[in-house]
C-alpha cells in the first residue's frame, strides 16, 4: 500500500496555485464586522415576511408564485412542507437578492419532498444559495444562482445543492461564482443534470457520493474544474454509476478560489472532467477543450492531500474503478498546467511548447484488484493519450500509458426519472 | 388533593398581593393565537413578569448559547397528565403541555437597546419571575404539545413590555451588548421563524419528529431555588405531577460547562452536545456532514478528530481538519464557533455574536488533547 505523502500528491500539487489563496481567504476572514447591518441596500421587509409566511402556510399542492422584480431579503427562506412548487416569473424577471443577509445562511433551505422550483434567480447569499436537504422527487428548472462580485472565496459554497435526495432533476439552470461547487448533488440517488450552465465556480458541476447520475447537455466553462465526479470518505454512501455525456467543457482555467480544506481546493485550475475515487463513471460524447492542466483527470483520494488514517472511516474506497473515457471530442488543453511541479513535469516530458495528453491519471490502482477487467480505466483513441503520473511511487516514473488502456467497458444504463419528476420533465419539454 | 394543587396554592399565596387571581393557564388546541397573553402562562403585573399559578420555572445545567440572552423557562401541563421520564432523550410530554422560554437581558444604563453581557442571574429568577424595570424582554417562544404534535410559536415583546405578539416569520432587534468594562457591542438579535425553530427541534430528518431539546433528565438534574425553597428539579417535577416513571437511585447528570472542577473533556462534550448536537447527530439536519457532536458519540473521526471537512466551503478557514489534537488554531471547529459570518459560523442559526467563553472552552479542550493527525502507519483501504 502506498504511504500517504502529503508532499507528493497529484491533485494538490497540481493545484499548488491554491497556496496563493491564503491571501484571498484572509480577506474573507477579516472582511466583516457582521454585528453591524451591512450596507445601505433596501430590504423588502413586507415582501420577505409575506413570502416566508406563504412557505410556512403551504400545504401539499400549494403553488407559491413570486412576482417579477428584484427583491432584497436579509434572512434566509425555509420550507418544510412536502408537495410545494415555487414559481417565479423567470430567471431574468424574478430575482431574490441576499446581498444584505444577516441570517440564514442559505437563500432557500428546503427540507421537503415533491418539491419543485422554477423561474427565478437567487443571488449573493452568504452561504449556499438553494439547499435541499433530504427529500425525494426534486425538480429544479430555470433557476439561476449567482454571486455578482464574481469568483471570491467569501462567496457561498454551493449554488444548487440537493443533498441526501432521491429522484432529482436539475434542468436549464445556471450557477455563477460558487466558492465550492456551482451545481452540486451529494449523497443522492437517481439524478439528472441537463441543459445547465456552470461558470466561474470552483467546481462547475459536481456529483459526489451519488448513485446513478446522468450529467448531459450542459456547459461548464470558466470554472476551476468543469465537471467533477467525486467520492469523499465518511459519508452516508459511496457513489457509483455516473454518465457524463454530450457536455461542453471548455476552458475551465479560473484560479482555484476555494478555501483550503474543502474537497475542491485540491482541484488544479484548468481541469476539464475530474473523477476522484468514484467508480463506474462513463465519460463520452463530450466536447472537452482548452482546459489548461488536463481535459480529463482520473485520481484517487490519495492524491488530494487529505488522506489520513485517523480521519477517514475504515472501509472507505479511495480508488477510481471502472472508468471509461470514450468517443469524446478533445481540442487544446494540457498546455499550461496549474502549479510548479506539474509545469516542470510537463516541460520535462513534453517540452516547453508541448502539452499533456488529454487524460492525466495519478496511477493509483488497488493492487489486490489490478487485473479485474470491470475495474480498469479505459480510454479510447478519441483522446490524445494518457499520462500516468506515478503517484504511488512519489511521481518518480511518470509515463505515457495510452496503449495499455485501450480497453472497453460495458456502457452504463441511462438514469430513468421516476414520477412525478418524470412527468414534470416531459410536460415541460413539449 | 393532588400534589400539584398544593403547589398551585403555594404559588397563589405568593401572588396573593395581587388584587385578584389571574385567569388560569389556557391550553389552546389549535390555531395560532396572536398574543402571548392569550395563553395566560406568564403574568405581567405589578412591574413583574412571573409564571402563572401552576406554571413551573426550570433551568438547565448547561444551556444553549443565544447571544448572551438569559432565559426564563417554564413548563405547564393540564391536570391528571404527566410526562414520561427518559434517561437520555427528551421526556415524552402529554398533549396539553406548554413549554415556554423567554429571552431577556439585564438592562445596561443608557438607552433601551443597551443590555448587559453577564452571567449573573437576576434576583429571584427564574422562580419569582423578573423585575421588568431591570430587564429587557426580547421574545418568548412557546412549544405547545397538541394532538397532532408540537407547535412552535415565537412571540416578540412590545416596547413597554406589556404584551408579546406572534411573529411567525421571525424578527430582528438591534441591541447593544455592554460588558463589565462598559464596552458596547452592537448586534442584530434574530428571532427565528417557525421553520427555523424546527430546524433545531426536528432532530431526525427522516421521521420529521419535533421534540423539545432542553428538558432532558441529565440537563435538569440539579437543584433550583423555588419560591418555597431549594429542590432538585426532577424531584420537583415528579412531586408536582409533571413527571412519571422517575427511577430510584442516581440519575444522569450533564456537566456544567462553567464548572472548572469538572474535567474539561466532559464540559466540552456537554457544550457541544447542547449547542451543536440537535443538528450534528446521526439522522440530524447536519447528518450529511457525518460530524457527530452528541455527548454519547465515540471520540473518533466522527467527533471531528483529524476529519477532513465535507461541505464547509469557506467555513474551513483554510484549515484541513475539524479537530487537530493539541492545535486549536489549526482546527476548523473553534474557527467556526468564533465566526459570525454567514456560511462560516456555527451554529448557523440562533446567534449573531461569538460566545467567547464557549470558544475558549473548546480551544482549551483541543489544546489539552494528546496525539496528532499524522499517520502512525500507512493508510489501509
Amino acid at each position: 500500500m502506498p504511504p500517504i505523502r502529503t508532499s507528493h500528491r497529484l491533485l494538490a500539487l497540481l493545484g499548488a496555485a491554491v497556496a496563493a489563496l491564503g491571501a484571498l481567504s484572509a480577506c474573507s476572514k477579516s472582511a466583516s464586522d457582521p454585528n453591524v447591518r451591512a450596507g445601505d441596500l433596501p430590504v423588502d421587509a413586507e415582501f420577505a415576511k409575506k413570502l416566508q409566511g406563504q412557505l410556512l402556510d403551504a400545504k401539499p399542492g400549494t403553488v407559491i408564485e413570486i412576482p417579477a422584480g428584484r427583491w432584497h431579503l436579509d434572512r434566509g427562506l425555509s420550507l418544510r412542507v412536502n408537495g410545494v412548487t415555487i414559481h417565479g416569473a423567470g430567471m431574468e424577471q424574478t430575482i431574490l437578492s441576499f446581498r444584505n443577509q444577516v441570517a440564514g445562511p442559505e437563500g432557500l433551505l428546503a427540507q421537503a419532498s415533491d418539491f419543485r422550483i422554477e423561474g427565478l434567480t437567487i443571488e449573493d447569499t452568504k452561504g449556499d444559495a438553494l439547499k435541499i436537504n433530504s427529500g425525494e422527487n426534486i425538480t429544479i428548472r430555470d433557476v439561476r444562482v449567482r454571486w455578482t462580485d464574481g469568483p471570491k472565496t467569501s462567496n457561498g459554497a454551493y449554488g444548487l445543492y440537493p443533498v441526501k435526495t432521491k429522484n432529482v432533476l436539475i434542468e436549464n439552470s445556471q450557477s455563477f461564482g460558487a466558492a465550492d461547487a456551482g451545481i452540486y448533488v451529494g449523497q443522492s440517488r437517481n439524478v439528472v443534470v441537463r441543459g445547465c450552465r456552470a461558470e466561474q465556480n470552483v467546481a462547475g458541476i459536481e456529483i459526489e457520493n451519488t448513485i446513478d447520475a446522468d450529467v448531459h447537455d450542459n456547459i461548464a466553462t470558466g470554472n476551476t474544474g468543469g465537471i467533477l465526479v467525486f467520492n469523499m470518505p465518511n459519508l452516508s454512501q459511496p457513489g457509483h454509476s455516473t454518465r457524463v455525456f454530450h457536455n461542453k467543457v471548455d476552458a475551465n482555467n479560473t484560479g482555484n478560489f476555494g478555501a483550503k480544506g474543502t474537497a475542491v481546493a485540491s482541484v488544479p485550475a484548468g481541469s476539464g472532467v475530474v473523477v476522484n475515487s468514484n467508480s463506474l463513471v462513463e465519460i463520452f460524447d463530450n466536447d472537452v477543450t482548452n482546459n489548461a492542466t488536463a481535459n480529463v483527470i482520473i485520481s484517487s483520494y490519495y492524491s488530494t492531500g487529505y488522506a489520513t488514517t485517523k480521519g477517514v472511516q475504515p472501509g472507505y474506497d479511495p480508488y477510481p474503478r471502472g472508468i471509461s473515457v470514450h468517443d469524446n471530442r478533445f481540442a487544446g488543453g494540457g498546455d499550461s498546467p496549474d502549479g510548479m511541479d506539474l509545469k516542470v513535469l510537463k516541460t520535462a516530458m513534453f517540452g516547453l511548447n508541448g502539452r499533456f495528453p488529454d487524460v492525466l491519471w495519478d496511477g493509483y490502482v488497488d493492487p489486490a484488484r489490478a487485473n479485474v477487467p470491470e475495474e480498469r480505466l479505459c480510454v479510447d483513441a478519441s483522446a490524445s493519450g494518457v499520462l500516468n503520473a506515478d503517484g504511488p511511487h512519489k511521481y518518480k516514473d511518470p509515463k505515457v500509458v495510452t496503449d495499455a488502456l485501450r480497453c472497453k467497458l460495458a456502457p452504463l444504463p441511462a438514469v430513468t426519472l421516476m414520477p412525478p419528476v418524470a412527468a414534470a420533465a416531459s410536460a415541460a419539454s413539449v | 388533593m393532588r400534589p400539584r394543587s398544593v403547589l398551585a396554592l403555594g404559588l397563589l399565596a405568593v401572588l396573593a398581593s395581587c388584587a385578584r387571581a389571574p385567569a388560569p393557564v389556557r391550553f389552546i388546541a389549535d390555531g395560532r393565537p396572536e398574543h402571548l397573553s392569550d395563553w395566560h402562562l406568564l403574568n405581567v403585573s405589578g412591574g413583574r413578569l412571573a409564571p402563572n399559578a401552576g406554571v413551573l420555572p426550570y433551568d438547565l445545567v448547561t444551556p444553549l448559547f443565544s447571544d448572551y440572552a438569559h432565559k426564563l423557562r417554564t413548563v405547564w401541563m393540564p391536570a391528571a397528565v404527566s410526562a414520561k421520564y427518559s434517561a437520555d432523550k427528551a421526556f415524552e410530554f402529554p398533549v396539553g403541555t406548554i413549554l415556554s422560554k423567554t429571552f431577556y437581558y439585564p438592562r445596561a444604563s443608557g438607552d433601551a437597546d443597551a443590555v448587559l453581557k453577564t452571567y449573573d442571574a437576576e434576583p429571584g429568577a427564574p422562580a419569582a419571575g423578573l423585575d421588568l424595570s431591570r430587564v429587557r424582554l426580547v421574545e418568548t417562544r412557546l412549544l405547545v404539545r397538541r394532538a397532532e404534535g408540537w407547535t412552535a410559536l415565537p412571540y416578540v415583546w412590545n416596547a413597554d413590555q406589556s404584551e408579546a405578539e406572534l411573529q411567525r416569520t421571525g424578527d430582528e432587534k438591534a441591541l447593544d451588548l455592554v460588558d463589565a468594562q462598559g464596552h458596547g457591542q452592537k448586534f442584530t438579535y434574530v428571532v427565528p421563524n417557525e421553520n427555523q425553530c424546527a430546524s433545531c427541534h426536528v432532530t431526525n430528518l427522516k421521521s420529521g419528529e419535533f421534540a423539545p431539546l432542553g428538558p432532558k433528565a441529565r440537563n435538569l438534574n440539579r437543584a433550583l431555588a423555588y419560591t418555597d425553597g431549594s429542590e432538585n428539579q426532577i424531584a420537583r417535577w415528579a412531586r408536582a405531577g409533571f413527571l412519571a416513571g422517575v427511577p430510584a437511585g442516581e440519575l444522569p447528570r450533564a456537566a456544567d460547562w462553567r464548572d472548572e472542577k469538572t474535567p474539561i473533556a466532559e464540559r466540552a462534550r456537554t457544550y457541544l452536545d447542547v449547542n451543536c448536537a440537535h443538528c450534528h447527530q446521526t439522522g440530524g439536519t447536519a447528518g450529511n456532514t457525518s460530524l457527530r457532536l452528541d455527548a454519547l458519540g465515540p471520540a473518533d473521526w466522527s467527533l471531528g478528530l483529524c476529519k477532513p471537512s465535507v461541505a464547509a466551503g469557506k467555513g474551513t478557514g483554510d484549515r484541513i481538519h475539524d479537530i487537530v489534537p493539541g492545535r486549536p488554531d489549526d482546527s476548523i471547529l473553534p474557527f467556526r464557533l468564533a465566526s459570525t459570518e454567514g456560511g462560516v459560523m456555527m451554529p448557523e442559526l440562533g446567534r449573531s455574536t461569538v460566545h467567547q467563553e464557549g470558544v475558549q472552552l473548546i480551544r482549551d479542550w483541543i489544546a489539552a488533547m494528546p496525539g496528532h493527525c499524522q499517520n502512525d502507519a500507512p493508510m489501509k483501504d
